[in-house]
């Protein structure tokens, strides 16, 4: 009846799991019984969990990263304190299956469930604002695209009470999970985790690429559009063209488990090292899709804060690209040790290090933005700043391992793992909480907290290099990554360091919540009545905070790149003072049902559970059919709706209310 | 889209819809009319170029993923664990026949569209239903060449080759059953809706799906079986 699923699946004695789940479902319930003590329950149903605004779709992605940087974190955390103890006689608390799991499900969340949520989220809140349109293209899609991405995150978490997760790291290398090293439901649920937030990824891609080629408004030409919004289109396009393969990949490897097949297994002529291929060609470009957006993000930050136009637009423009399509061209660099000959490794190992080209241009640019500029010192512009500097390191210690000898002696080492956090925390990390405190009052209506976000950026800033600069060096000294014990009595202070320096970021973490906190109870103080607080350049901020569900009364006519700023040159009257009903989509629950569908269909794969694997997928299929013969899907904001809520935001900035 | 308008600012004109596609019109009609359009647009949101450009993107995803089977195909094929090899199993004039049903659903499937150009809806209906049955022959025929290769002890988990070629093709075939049932959900909104604006936008839709699954099956058809064969 429930397939493998018994209640012995619950790890009842393991303490420091069942810790975690006992937290874990206590604030699931506080936050349910705080719901249904507000009585919001219809509210969060009709405004928010069936929502079709782009708006608050963004919204929701970034709540869900965000606590899934709580829980990643956490996983950090716990690796650095065992690394810190397990030295010599000392085992440290975790046990190697355990540890196992924590490093797999850290990196599984902090890229799937962290990081892309929080770029697609940004994405959501502020592309459409920045051409001008009403919405994206296809926004019941874009609901269920995250609800998909929900869906995937919570089985990640399912994973934690009910079974196990996988142990064979964040991109789930066979031979070890294969069917015969990985018998648990571990590796089943890393596979339907991700093939379900896959799928959500790939439909957000479709959209965007669609909303950005049609729905810009009238004047907005290719070239006048802001840089987030090319490096959103540059990105949209890798995830639509990786993407499938990662969907390949994990495919096959279902396979091989569930069906017998022989693609990456030992014996009947499978091979492992097709997987590993197959998986860094969507992995590559799968960094550059995390790291495009929020390179955007910096070339909308800079000149907002230098008080000049973005210095090179064209050869941001054109390096964007040129990175977009390099990136498909050097997969092969993360298995030079595979063995592939001098000939392919050179090849793979020269592409890599053209990147750094495309890349410098725009850290020139850049930096050539702020030259004589009058540069304001706001909390975007520190992260922006901490980007510059410790993104530059990582992509020096990128081209160093770009050498397929030196590559010899580093693959797998810490020193790896320092360059690629140097890159991702430094690049990536640093750049979404740039994007999130520049765009916050455009998204919510009130500013954060500045002095609290400025000692965030310092705890993480300085925490960073503490946590990361000793696994440089661990790396160069012979540490492997992975390890939940060591013998090395050199390598033992530095591990301690590294701890160290989890704990100074782990401030910088707990520093934002009390940020947030803070922010809420000084909300009034803090509002952002004129809708645009850092004197912006580009559409959003010639909205209101927050812009209206309709976010334009009027679509603006685009003369010019930084379109807004040459409105208010040209001292330009937006508003006008005829309105005309505004067509708007109606919200629906055909998003959530179906993602709730599919998280039951992967919950009853992983447990083979067959009949509630068709239920689930029936269910998936029919409600798809149905919404298809639903004809009611739209509504207008009539004028006099518009006309009043406009008179409002004017009265607002005006200060009359 | 005709019930598209575009109101002006001083109401003085109507121009064709769009937004960045026409925006260089809207430009030159605007310029001394201030720096606002009021859109007054029935299908802002979904509208039928839109859908279709949506579609298009879907279907070069579609197309990767079928990339990505192509490669470990070719990469596989000759990974026959000293089981049988394709040039032992498969059966030519069998697979011709499968790749005809095909083919002439695709003709099929462009008369359906070509009758909804022309308005006639139970003649759009009635070529949908002739696609499907020549689809759905197709599928059966698949399933029956599987079933025999199973039977005859060459399944999916005899070896790295047989692996590749089943998941392959079967991918096909899923697409291909998925595309049938999209079909069967289209005769039914048609008949119960007419060739209204959205049921056309999806019949496009459709006929993508469809023509696309055929070029891809040209490619299962030369790469896998006639290579295998010739191997």
């Amino acid at each position: 009846m429930f397939g493998k699923l018994t209640l012995s699946a619950i790890p009842f004695n393991v303490p420091i799991v069942m810790g975690a789940v006992a937290f874990m479902v206590l604030c699931v319930l506080a936050v349910l019984a705080t719901v249904t003590y507000l009585g919001k329950w219809k509210y969060l149903w009709t405004e928010w969990l069936t929502s079709v605004d782009h708006k608050k779709i963004g919204i929701m992605y970034m709540i869900l990263a965000f606590v899934m940087l709580l829980r990643g974190f956490a996983d950090a955390i716990m690796m650095r304190t065992q690394q810190a103890l397990s030295f010599g006689s000392n085992m440290g608390y975790l046990p190697p299956e355990h540890f196992d799991q924590v490093f797999s499900a850290h990196g599984t969340i902090m890229i799937f469930f962290m990081a892309m949520p929080f770029i697609i989220g940004l994405m959501n809140c502020i592309l459409p604002l920045q051409i001008g349109a009403r919405d994206v293209a296809f926004p019941l899609l874009n609901n269920f695209s995250f609800w998909l991405t929900a869906a995937g995150a919570v089985l990640v978490n399912v994973s934690l009470a009910i079974g196990n997760f996988s142990r064979a790291g964040w991109l789930a290398y066979p031979p070890l999970s294969e069917l015969h090293f990985s018998p648990g439901v571990g590796v089943d649920y890393y596979i339907w985790a991700l093939q379900i937030s896959g799928i959500g990824t790939t439909l957000t891609g479709v959209n965007f690429i669609a909303t950005i080629l049609k729905m810009r408004a009238p004047g907005m030409n290719m070239t006048r559009m802001p840089v987030f919004v090319w490096a959103s289109l540059c990105a949209s396009v890798l995830i639509v063209v990786a993407f499938p393969i990662l969907t390949v990949t994990l495919g096959l490897l279902t396979m091989d488990r569930y069906l017998g097949m022989h693609f990456f297994t030992n014996s009947h002529g499978g091979d492992p090292m097709m997987y590993v291929n197959l998986i860094w060609i969507w992995g590559h470009p799968e960094v550059y899709i995390l790291i495009l957006p929020l390179f955007g993000v910096f070339s909308e930050i800079v000149p907002t804060f230098s008080g000049k136009p973005l210095f090179g637009y064209t050869s941001m423009v054109y390096a964007t690209m040129a990175i977009a399509v390099l990136s498909m061209l050097v997969w092969l660099h993360h298995f030079f040790t595979m063995g592939a000959g001098p000939a392919v490794n050179a090849f793979y190992g020269i592409t890599t290090m053209i990147i750094a080209v495309p890349t410098g241009v725009k850290i020139f640019n850049w930096i050539f933005t702020m030259y004589r500029g009058r540069v304001r010192f706001d909390t975007p512009m520190l992260w922006t700043l901490g980007f510059l500097i410790t993104f530059t390191i990582g992509g020096m210690s990128g081209v160093l391992l770009a050498e397929p000898p030196a590559d010899f002696v580093l693959h797998n080492s810490l020193f790896l793992i320092a360059h690629f956090h140097n890159v991702i925390i430094g690049g990536v990390v640093f750049g979404v909480f740039a994007g999130v405190s520049y765009w916050f009052p455009k998204i919510t209506g009130f500013r954060l907290h500045e002095g609290l976000g400025k000692l965030a950026f310092w705890f993480w800033f300085v925490g960073f290099y503490v946590a990361f600069m000793p696994l440089y060096a661990l790396g160069l000294m012979g540490a492997t990554r992975r390890m939940d014990h060591y013998n090395v009595a050199a390598w033992h202070p530095l591990f301690i360091i590294a701890a160290v320096g989890a704990g100074i970021i782990a401030l910088g973490i707990g520093t934002q919540v009390l940020q947030l906190v803070v922010t809420f109870i000084q909300r009034e103080k803090l509002r952002d009545t004129t809708g645009d607080p850092w004197n912006g350049r580009t559409l959003e901020w010639s909205l209101p905070s927050p812009a209206p569900a309709y976010n334009f009364a009027r679509i603006p006519i685009v003369r010019e790149r930084d379109a807004y700023w040459d409105m208010k040159k040209r001292g330009v009257d937006l508003k006008g003072s005829t309105f005309v009903p505004i067509h708007m989509p109606r919200n629906k629950a055909t998003g959530f049902i179906m993602a709730g569908c599919m998280f039951v269909t992967g919950f009853a794969l992983i447990w083979h559970i067959w009949w509630l694997v068709i239920a689930g997928f029936a269910a998936t299929v029919a409600t798809l059919i149905r919404h298809a013969f639903d004809d009611d899907r739209d509504y207008h904001i009539g004028a006099d709706e518009v006309r009043k809520s406009e008179a409002l935001y004017d009265r607002v900035k005006a200060g009359s209310v | 889209m005709s019930n598209e308008t575009l109101v002006m600012h001083n109401g003085a004109a109507a121009l064709k819809p769009g937004y960045a596609d026409h925006a260089a019109d809207a430009l030159r009609d605007l310029r001394q009319s201030g720096d606002a359009v009021d859109f007054q647009v029935e299908h802002h949101h979904d509208v039928a170029s839109t859908i279709q450009l949506g579609f298009w993107i879907y279907l070069m995803s579609d197309c990767l993923l079928f990339s990505g089977l192509f490669a470990t195909y070719a990469v596989l094929h000759g990974h026959t664990a000293g089981g049988p090899s394709g040039a032992q199993l498969f059966d030519l004039p069998n697979v011709l026949t499968e790749t005809m049903f095909l083919l002439f659903s695709s003709f099929t499937c462009g008369l359906a569209t070509l009758a909804m150009n022309a308005n006639n809806r139970n003649a759009t209906v009635g070529w949908l239903g002739v696609t499907f049955l020549l689809g759905a022959g197709f599928v059966t025929m698949e399933v029956r060449e599987f079933a025999h290769l199973v039977a005859i002890g060459a399944g999916p988990s005899h070896s790295a080759f047989l692996s590749s070629f089943f998941t392959l093709v079967a991918t096909h075939g899923l697409h291909v059953t998925c595309g049938l049932i999209f079909m069967v959900v289209m005769m039914v909104a048609v008949m119960r809706k007419g060739l209204t604006e959205t049921n056309r936008a999806r019949l496009n839709c459709l006929s993508l799906f469809w023509h696309f699954l055929d070029i891809i099956w040209v490619g299962v058809f030369s790469l896998v079986y006639l290579f295998g064969v010739a191997h």
